[in-house]
């Protein structure tokens, strides 16, 4: 990934426990030594008493970020982490935009419901499994079994963006929702059993990709004019996420796209019938 | 009645679980104490369930490097058996082995521990006496071990290369790192460690991680399912598994791939995490003729299951996980450190930034080497 200026870690050590940090308004939580149970209760607090904006510093493998933030009137907050998050970040993630300074782990977007969650690093595996809903963009690559049976729900559509490549079974049992993957770094895609039994949703890959990668219920073809508009809209979303990719839209855009998509809703209905 | 039992259901939490592996090598070989690796363990506790933890250290007992270091577990019930064990061990051993001095490993009291074993380090070298003068000394030492764990009751041999050792227990590995003050009396160039949630047999002292012959040593996340086939090919190799776990197939089939046939470890991993059939068939035709006939020979050495496992060796380390990754695994550098772990946020906590972290392809060995160790660095055969 080509990425113009090291992004600074970490905050001052100055910063209070849970103080009001005077420019952004936001609530700061010191991270370092929270166990992940006492972590979220502070989330939740923070939450009940009305605040919009949290920023969370040391952040170490704590899990569960986001999640035990549903409220009936869905209240929203912005949720700021400078570290390594956890695993399953924003796990049924209702609303909520959480914003990662650093790498996440694995099962990013854990059956998340709506909202955004923005990786300016790279995930691990299972990244967005069954996501329902809501927005992922992650700036560099990811792991294996990307989307995982992702699927729309109740007139929601899932958006998974990646920067960079994806390793094995992208897309695996994939029931709905877009997933684009950019491929900034030209390494992949050499990932195998994309789309394995795939039945709903749609991948685009930027490139191409070889028959013997997909699964066998998956076509390939390439990105028409209306799949190209979508792609585009996303792209430039990613990029004002991300100004520090030194690519402009134009660039991203000038490669050929190829769209995944499934032959059939139940590809494996006849598997038990005689 | 009916609401009291209710909520004592709605009370049950579900204990999220999984095994942790972590591994720290200086590639300078430069040695360091346990402090870090335990603190980087001890940030996945919540991956294991304090029921079994363990560190293999390399380069830890310098003055006696071309000693063969024994660290023996005797488990009986009470201390009257637990001497008897010793006892009768410390005959064989005046019988197979030159022992030049031994004692007990040391161990913080102050740290609670469940039903420890009396545990006890022997400084050796082979006696080779009529035909076994023929033998290597890998051969005869893993022979004689064999012999220990099956034939002398609560005495097993839980680690014996040289100028290394193995250290586990009963609890959780930070536990485990403190009541054998890995901390604070060992200084090594190369650590593994393992925290346990152990899925289908009970805990014990000898069912913790790592397992190890000779300087080969394993720590696994993940479950074996082929186990009885892979026990059973071992067994015709002489290997015998006592130790009532799956992992211990993969730490023979290391030593037999390894140590005695001396295989490179990109073809281990390919014997132990073989491409599928369909993978091969795109191959071209000399690598298709390789891992064909590989998967041919050794098809009783494929390790099916999600694992993800770290192979310790003096002067190496192995991360590996399953040829479709069920089980996690990250590796990263800064310097001339190499860590491999289940999770990034553990090497972050010991070393905050890092030159480069990726996560290997499934079936891929990611192998971190000590300078030198090519070209045939103190290999131990």
């Amino acid at each position: 990934m080509m990425i113009k200026a090291a992004v600074p870690k970490g905050r001052p050590s100055s910063v209070p426990k849970a103080g009001v940090s005077a420019g952004t308004g936001a609530v700061s939580i010191d991270a370092a030594g929270l166990e992940t149970r006492e972590l979220n209760d502070r989330l939740r607090e923070l939450q009940l008493s009305g605040t919009k904006r949290v920023e969370i510093s040391n952040v170490c493998g704590q899990r569960y970020i986001g999640t035990r933030l549903y409220t009936p009137e869905g209240q929203q907050m912005e949720i700021d982490i400078c570290g390594t998050a956890g695993n399953d970040l924003a796990a049924f993630l209702s609303g909520h935009k959480i914003t990662v300074d650093g790498n996440a782990q694995d099962g990013v977007g854990n059956t998340m419901d709506s909202g955004e969650v923005v990786v300016r690093g790279r995930a691990g595996d299972v990244l967005g499994f069954s996501m329902r809903g809501g927005e992922i963009y992650v700036r560099d690559g990811c792991g294996y079994r990307a989307a995982l049976h992702m699927k729309d729900c109740e007139g929601k559509r899932p958006v998974l963006v990646v920067g960079g490549g994806a390793q094995d079974f992208l897309g695996e049992y994939m029931a709905g929702g877009v997933v684009i993957i950019l491929d900034l770094d030209g390494e992949s895609h050499d990932a195998n059993f994309m789309g394995t039994g795939m039945h709903g949703g749609v991948i685009y890959l930027r490139g191409t990709a070889r028959d013997d990668q997909v699964g066998a219920q998956v076509d390939i073809s390439p990105a028409d004019e209306a799949d190209r508009e979508l792609i585009e809209e996303y792209v430039s979303r990613y990029l004002d996420r991300f100004p520090e990719v030194e690519m402009t839209k134009e660039e991203i855009l000038a490669s050929p796209f190829v769209r995944l998509t499934p032959r059939s809703k139940r590809p494996y209905s006849g598997l038990y019938a005689y | 009645m009916d609401r009291k039992r209710r909520s004592r259901r709605e009370l049950y939490t579900k204990d999220i679980c999984a095994c942790s592996i972590f591994g720290a090598m200086n590639r300078d070989g430069d040695r360091f104490t346990g402090e870090g690796v335990m603190k980087a363990i001890a940030s996945m506790r919540v991956r294991g369930n304090g029921l079994g933890g363990g560190f293999a250290a390399y380069g830890i007992y310098p003055d006696n490097r071309d000693l063969y270091a024994f660290h023996l577990m005797f488990t009986g019930p009470t201390d009257v058996a637990r001497r008897a064990a010793k006892k009768e061990l410390e005959a064989f051993l005046a019988r197979k082995f030159e022992v030049f001095f031994d004692e007990e490993i040391p161990t913080d009291d102050g740290v609670v521990v469940r039903d420890p074993p009396l545990i006890w380090r022997y400084f050796v070298l082979p006696r080779k006496e009529g035909d076994d003068a023929e033998m290597t000394d890998g051969d005869y030492i893993v022979r004689e071990i064999m012999a220990v764990n099956t034939k002398i009751e609560n005495a097993y041999v839980f680690s014996s290369g040289k100028n290394m050792g193995c250290f586990k227990g009963v609890g959780y590995p930070e536990e485990i790192g403190e009541y054998f003050m890995l901390d604070r009396l060992y200084r090594g160039h190369t650590w593994t460690v393992h925290g346990r949630f152990p899925t289908n047999t009970q805990a014990w002292w000898g069912g913790a991680h790592p397992f190890g012959l000779l300087d080969t040593t394993v720590v696994h996340n993940g479950e074996v399912s082929s186990y009885g086939t892979n026990r059973w090919y071992l067994e015709m190799y002489g290997y015998a598994c006592t130790l009532q776990t799956d992992t211990e197939v993969i730490a023979y089939a290391a030593d037999l791939l390894m140590r005695r046939q001396k295989l490179p470890i990109e073809i281990v991993a390919k014997i132990l995490a073989p491409p599928i059939w369909a993978a091969i068939d795109r191959m071209d035709e000399k690598e298709k003729r390789l891992l064909t006939a590989l998967r041919m020979t050794y098809g009783p050495l494929l390790m099916n299951g999600p694992f993800a496992v770290i192979i310790g060796e003096t002067g190496r380390m192995v991360g590996l996980t399953d040829r479709i990754r069920l089980r996690p695994l990250t590796a990263a550098t800064r310097g001339e450190m190499f860590y491999i772990s289940s999770e990034e946020a553990s090497i972050r906590l010991i070393s905050p930034h890092l030159d480069r972290v990726w996560t290997p392809k499934g079936g891929e060995p990611v192998i971190a080497e000590m300078k030198g160790f090519e070209k045939g660095f103190e290999r131990i055969c």
